[in-house]
């Protein structure tokens, strides 16, 4: 066994350690963007455009410029020289072509709340009263709205730098669906709709930039989960050499996907401070987040499954449009969510024949992107879903579909097959989460009460969401597409003087815990007390140069890191500390932070070889000293990611009356291989469900037909608060990921990608019975009472092309 | 976003905001609880010159029962939480007691006050229900008006709409206190705990030797401003209870109520839940248990 | 206090008690009271998040009750005696709500976590042993988008048994 492996087999892995970050944030001692404040800071406001598609003929800001505290009005041809523009390109998707952009609109505007101009002033308060001043000629224009209508034959490209709408198109075709249909005793069709949302983390987006003219040196604090993509960003549009642009990310306030992509925004920002040569900040506030922050899940679905009469998947058909904004999403694009809701569709489960299309349109809209879990929970609701229409359709119990069809158990060491959709996957375990699930939650007791509370005209539902999910992904993403994002996570541990380790990684946190559970993998590494160990990220002039965070990586790619760094330390010490003991170096241990003998005695401290090897290397018999500090990156390789797995399952109770839904329980048994901190990794899970919760019960983003949001505000923006959300019971099946030596997959992401598809076949499982069915989420009371009341918003049927 | 600027004053007397007010008229706004105004203010949808805090004038302090017990007067700087947690509430103005646990939260009750949710009338409010259930008595202040009261079912006219004058301060409201065999019931249907309700149902009446008499029924949050029920009062007057009369006074108040489409729904959602929360807060204070087919009220687990 | 009576002012001078100590200073009406905790005091634990009083995160004490500080102003806290999270923390009043909050992990970016120790202080001095009901619907008006809530909700239950 590896010294990797040896450590990652027991002690200080695994156990639920407290944060030491949170001993800061309960005495308020938290340190976000805003809380920064630089000497001659100056503060931004945007002004946005309130229309979804217009011309500017004139802009004038001489009134503004001559507001009491404005230092500057910025325009976007003021920003033209010394920013450059920008194209989102992937690589390996040519027809994937997006409009350009740049940092502030120049002449035309393509979505509500796009930035047309910059107020720079001593206060936010004096900003914003100049930017009422600012006089602009609009000519409203004709903005495309729907997916739908943006992909018809004729309908005007919604950016005049793009030929059509048509952002994505790919299909994907395995066995004969055809005859899987033909010769299937029973076929379900379906239709679903996935309300526009977006992440609003509690802290909005925010970036302090500032430029010193006299060194030639720019140092941004960003909220923001990637802070090294952020790096490569300022230093290329702004023609400076990455050794003198420095990212760091502060305590960041939730981020959840929305602070992972480059804003025009924030670029503006950093370009004002470029201009005017002094500090600039820009915080958001929540108005103007949710009409800039990315959007996401805007899609809908048209469906169907082929079974036969002993309840065998034959085949899948799955047709998805997506609804993006005006541009894609910069660097990282805006297909992401809508491949993986194509590539994972079914992933779960055996199904030999498979067709799949999934569009992506361009719409005037404000620009889609990753949001925690891109894109899986809608393919997990859709196969689901249908997987409980079919067991209604046939008279079989849900779960026992499910069993019927999941993946089998395999050996560890099976090859990777691939999926539904044509992902390889290794051995899941989805059988084994689904036999603890049941017994979690006694689904037998719970059938039973449902049948008995049904005679007495209470309705609840019980619907089961098994779920395959890519964690880590991103080595084999971005570098073949060309966008400059790191896939690998790095680690740098040095020993200091006083015997401590100080790990710098590039692993960013935003409250997942990363930082402890790297603490806790450091400490047992290196044989350290854990209070010893202290884990710092989120700098570009300190950290080794890696992703940050995204696609649930922190732990799993970090951690890997970390062990492979801790393993060529530990043997630089046990080398420097055997030449101090004239020992041999087999048989050296480190416990405690002691280097121990042979026979168990201790020899010195870390500190004392520390010391010796800073300050006093002469005394080290050794022709070439170890260095005591050691750097190691990982990516996955023999697959670009880490499939884990699960099952979910929701109880719910509709008021058929009111159509208040109301979610009773949650349960889910997840597998993300090796745990390194039970407490955290179970918050993880919860924090997802309940934001899986939030877009299947209340949150979408209302458009009027001019494409303006109507309903953006935290009041009419319906977030999960407490009083509405239930107990989640948490529970485990291990499956070590057989790639690495720490063994952990990635599960910061998992609760969303079961929870939506849970709900979903809870609430139709509650109305199963009245043969009615809830199809376009969220599941609003209004949508409940319409599908009950009215026949015409019913889903109607689905439409899919002949075989 | 940041409030536009405006000016502050702090009147220690209800004669110095009154002159305040004549003065500036609706270049100005009152402050007291301030829980709705700021948040409009900071949103940049309401500029106004000049505002005038009341929170310091003490005679608009103090919830206070008559000397003959016959109301109970709220001022206008009582909070939501004083309302929600005062005896004299609970015991004389059980209704209010009972609608006060669906008022906001609790930050923005020890600011807010009865009052000023009356002033602001808010169509998904609590207060101005109760108080066109109740029979309240609004009390309106100008310098150049004097005092005038003005009955709360000819109070609220619409949107944000009250008989409240430019120049007027409403100074207090007074309630009846209620008396022996007169029963009340209020619940509301809300997407999350302390939201503004999507349709709510507050409830008063006399209840003797099992026959209804008097039935005030109002339903607030579907249409402009609270609907108190005439065709519900008629139905009832007279009638011993039973699930039938309910699903019939249901009928007709709905019938009586003409929604707006908004985010929450259609009209035809609105009366659907109208008329469930209407025969359901009937059938709670007038039933039996089991006459409640379907649980319902609290609906957090 | 008089100089305000009548007078219409754009600003005005305010003497109060901040976490115990008295300050004396100069405000421009229009500023809200958590804006100037933040800027003008250095106090950085209240958070702001909407703007519009609904998501909890700029919760802070007004003469003994929780309140908004984006609804009120600074200028109205002349007289009065305010306390933010850094007094509470320092005086040891929520030393067993922070153990708990520590302990269970009720928080993971922390954004949330003043305003919401805050309301969850104000319902223990209030109510010794809440139900997990009561203790959901009293931070019913503080968001969190990190937790789910279950986690503070086991925190809050958990201080609340600490002290009984």
């Amino acid at each position: 066994m590896s010294a990797a492996a040896q450590t990652a087999a027991a002690g200080l892995i695994g156990r639920s350690v407290a944060r030491a970050d949170a001993e800061r944030f309960v005495a308020g001692r938290g340190r976000y963007l805003d809380d920064l404040v630089l000497a001659d800071m100056q503060h931004v406001v945007f002004y946005r455009s309130p229309f979804a598609r217009a011309r500017m003929h004139t802009i004038n800001v001489d009134a503004a410029a001559a507001m009491p505290g404005v230092s500057a009005v910025v325009t976007g041809a003021d920003l033209a020289t010394v920013c450059a523009g920008w194209t989102t390109r992937f690589a390996m998707w040519p027809e994937h072509v997006s409009a350009p952009q740049n940092p502030l609109a120049i002449d035309e505007v393509f979505w509500q709340g796009e930035a047309v101009a910059a107020v720079v002033a001593a206060t936010r308060a004096q900003a914003e009263d100049a930017l009422e001043l600012i006089e602009i000629d609009w000519e409203e224009g004709e903005p495309v709205v729907d997916p739908t209508t943006a992909l018809e034959p004729g309908c005007p490209p919604c950016h005049p730098a793009i030929e059509h709408n048509l952002a994505l198109e790919r299909k994907i075709g395995k066995g004969d669906v055809a005859a899987a249909f033909a010769g299937a005793a029973q076929v379900v069709r379906r239709r679903f709709s996935f309300g526009r949302q977006t992440g609003v983390p509690l802290e909005p987006r925010g970036i302090l930039a500032s430029f010193d003219r006299r060194t030639g040196e720019l140092d941004i604090q960003q909220s923001h989960q990637a802070p090294f993509q952020m790096q490569e960003i300022y230093a290329s549009l702004l023609g400076l050499p990455l050794e003198r642009v420095r990212v760091a990310s502060p305590d960041v306030g939730g981020a959840f996907g929305i602070k992972l992509h480059a804003y025009a925004d924030e670029i503006a920002v950093v370009a004002i401070a470029m201009l005017l040569g002094r500090p600039v900040k820009f915080q958001a506030d929540r108005l103007e987040s949710f009409v800039s922050d990315v959007h996401a899940r805007d899609a809908s679905v048209e469906a169907q499954l082929a079974v036969d009469a002993e309840g065998h998947l034959l085949g899948l058909d799955v047709d998805l449009l997506f609804c993006f904004g005006a541009v894609s999403a910069y660097p990282r694009s805006s297909i992401g969510e809508a491949l993986q809701a194509l590539d994972l569709c079914g992933s779960a489960y055996r199904i030999d024949a498979f067709r799949g299309r999934v569009r992506g349109a361009f719409v005037n809209k404000v620009p889609t992107g990753a949001y925690r879990a891109v894109g899986q929970p809608i393919a997990c609701a859709v196969i689901e879903q249908l997987i409980d229409d079919a067991a209604a359709a046939i008279g079989m119990d849900p779960v026992t579909m499910r069993r019927r069809n999941h993946l089998p158990a395999r050996p560890a060491e099976a090859p990777m097959l691939p999926a539904a959709g044509g992902i390889p996957l290794g051995p899941l375990s989805l059988d084994a989460c689904m036999d603890q699930l049941l017994e979690n939650m006694d689904y037998r007791q719970l059938r039973a009460t449902q049948d008995a509370l049904r005679q007495r005209g209470v309705y609840r539902g019980i619907g089961l969401c098994t779920f395959v999910e890519l964690t880590g992904v991103g080595a084999g993403l971005y570098g073949p597409n060309q966008v400059r994002v790191a896939g690998k996570e790095g680690v740098r541990l040095s020993l200091l003087p006083s015997g401590h380790i100080q790990c710098r990684t590039s692993a960013t946190d935003q409250g997942q815990g990363t930082r402890t559970g790297l603490t806790q993998i450091v400490a047992q590494a290196m044989g350290s007390p854990l209070e010893t160990v202290a884990v710092a990220a989120g700098d570009t002039s300190r950290d080794p140069l890696g992703g940050g965070a995204w696609a649930s990586r922190g732990i799993s790619l970090a951690g890997e890191a970390a062990l492979l760094a801790a393993a060529q330390l530990r043997a630089n010490i046990l080398s420097i500390a055997a030449a101090l003991g004239e020992q041999s170096q087999d048989g050296l241990d480190i416990v405690d932070g002691m280097i121990i003998g042979r026979d168990g005695e201790a020899l010195m401290s870390l500190a004392e070889v520390a010391l010796k090897a800073h300050y006093d290397s002469t005394a080290i018999k050794l022709d070439v000293i170890p260095e005591l500090t050691v750097e190691r990156s990982y990516a996955p390789t023999g697959k670009p990611y880490f499939a884990a797995n699960g099952v979910q399952a929701a109880q719910v109770e509709v008021d058929i009356e009111t159509g208040m839904i109301r979610v009773l329980d949650v349960w889910v048994v997840e597998d993300c291989g090796r745990i390194v901190n039970p407490l955290l990794t179970d918050e993880q899970i919860r924090g997802g469900v309940v934001q899986g919760i939030g877009a299947a019960l209340f949150e979408q983003c209302i458009y009027s037909e001019n494409g303006q949001m109507s309903n953006a505000s935290l009041a009419d923006y319906l977030i999960p608060m407490a009083s509405e959300m239930p107990q989640i019971h948490v529970g485990h099946v291990t499956t070590p990921e057989r790639e690495t030596s720490l063994g952990a997959k990635g599960v910061g992401e998992a609760g969303t990608v079961g929870a939506i598809g849970a709900i979903w076949c809870a609430v139709n499982d509650a109305l199963r019975p009245l043969g009615q069915g809830v199809w376009q989420q969220p599941f609003t009371p209004a949508h409940v009472l319409d599908v009950l009341h009215h026949p015409e918003m019913r889903q109607g049927e689905a439409r899919l092309p002949p075989f | 976003m940041k409030a536009s600027g405006f000016q502050y004053a702090r009147p220690s007397s209800l004669e110095e905001a009154c002159a305040l007010l004549a003065e500036h008229g609706s270049d100005a706004r009152i402050l007291a609880g301030g829980q709705s105004m700021f948040a409009t203010l900071n949103l940049r949808l309401s500029a106004p010159s000049l505002l005038i805090d009341i929170n310091r004038i003490e005679e608009l302090k103090g919830i206070v029962l008559a000397e003959d017990a016959s109301h109970v007067r709220i001022g206008a700087l009582v909070r939501h939480a004083e309302t929600a947690s005062s005896p004299l509430v609970e015991q004389h103005l059980p209704l209010l007691h009972m609608a006060m646990r669906h008022v906001a939260h609790p930050a923005v009750r020890n600011r807010g006050t009865t009052c000023g949710s009356l002033a602001l009338a808010d169509p998904s409010a609590e207060m101005p229900a109760c108080a066109i259930t109740l029979d309240a008595l609004l009390v309106l202040q100008s310098r150049d008006g004097g005092v005038r009261e003005v009955p709360a079912v000819d109070y609220f006219f619409g949107l944000y709409e009250t008989a409240r004058q430019d120049d007027e301060i409403l100074i207090e409201a007074l309630y009846p206190a209620c008396q022996p065999q007169e029963v009340f019931g209020f619940d509301e249907l809300a997407r999350r705990h302390g939201d503004f309700a999507m349709v709510g149902v507050a409830l008063r009446a006399c209840y003797a030797e099992g026959i209804i008499s008097d039935l005030r029924l109002t339903t607030f949050g579907t249409d402009p401003m609270p609907i108190l029920s005439t065709a519900a009062a008629a139905l009832a007057q007279g009638q011993a209870w039973s699930v039938a009369l309910g699903e019939e006074i249901a009928r007709a108040a709905v019938a009586e109520l003409n929604p707006d489409h908004n985010h929450f729904g259609s009209p035809e959602v609105k009366r659907l839940q109208a008329a469930a929360l209407i025969r359901r807060v009937l059938a709670a204070t007038f039933g039996a248990p089991a006459d409640s087919t379907i649980p319902y009220g609290a609906s957090h687990g | 206090m008089d100089d305000l009576s009548v007078r219409c002012v754009e600003h005005a001078n305010i003497q109060f008690t901040l976490n115990g100590k008295d300050v004396n200073c100069l405000v421009p009406v229009r500023r809200n009271l958590v804006d100037f905790l933040r800027q003008d005091m250095g106090l950085t634990a209240a958070h702001v998040g909407c703007e519009v009083g609904v998501c909890g995160a700029c919760n802070v004490r007004v003469d003994g009750a929780v309140v908004r500080g984006c609804l009120m102003l600074a200028v109205q806290v002349d007289g009065l005696s305010v306390e933010t999270l850094e007094g509470l923390a320092e005086s040891g009043e929520i030393a067993a709500l922070q153990r708990a909050f520590v302990t269970r992990n009720a928080m993971q970016c922390g954004f949330c976590t003043p305003g919401m120790l805050m309301t969850a202080n104000e319902l223990l001095q209030a109510k010794a042993c809440p139900s997990r009901l009561e203790i959901r619907d009293a931070i019913s008006g503080n968001y969190c988008r990190c937790t789910g809530y279950q986690a503070i909700v086991d925190a809050i239950e958990m201080a609340a048994g600490e002290d009984a």
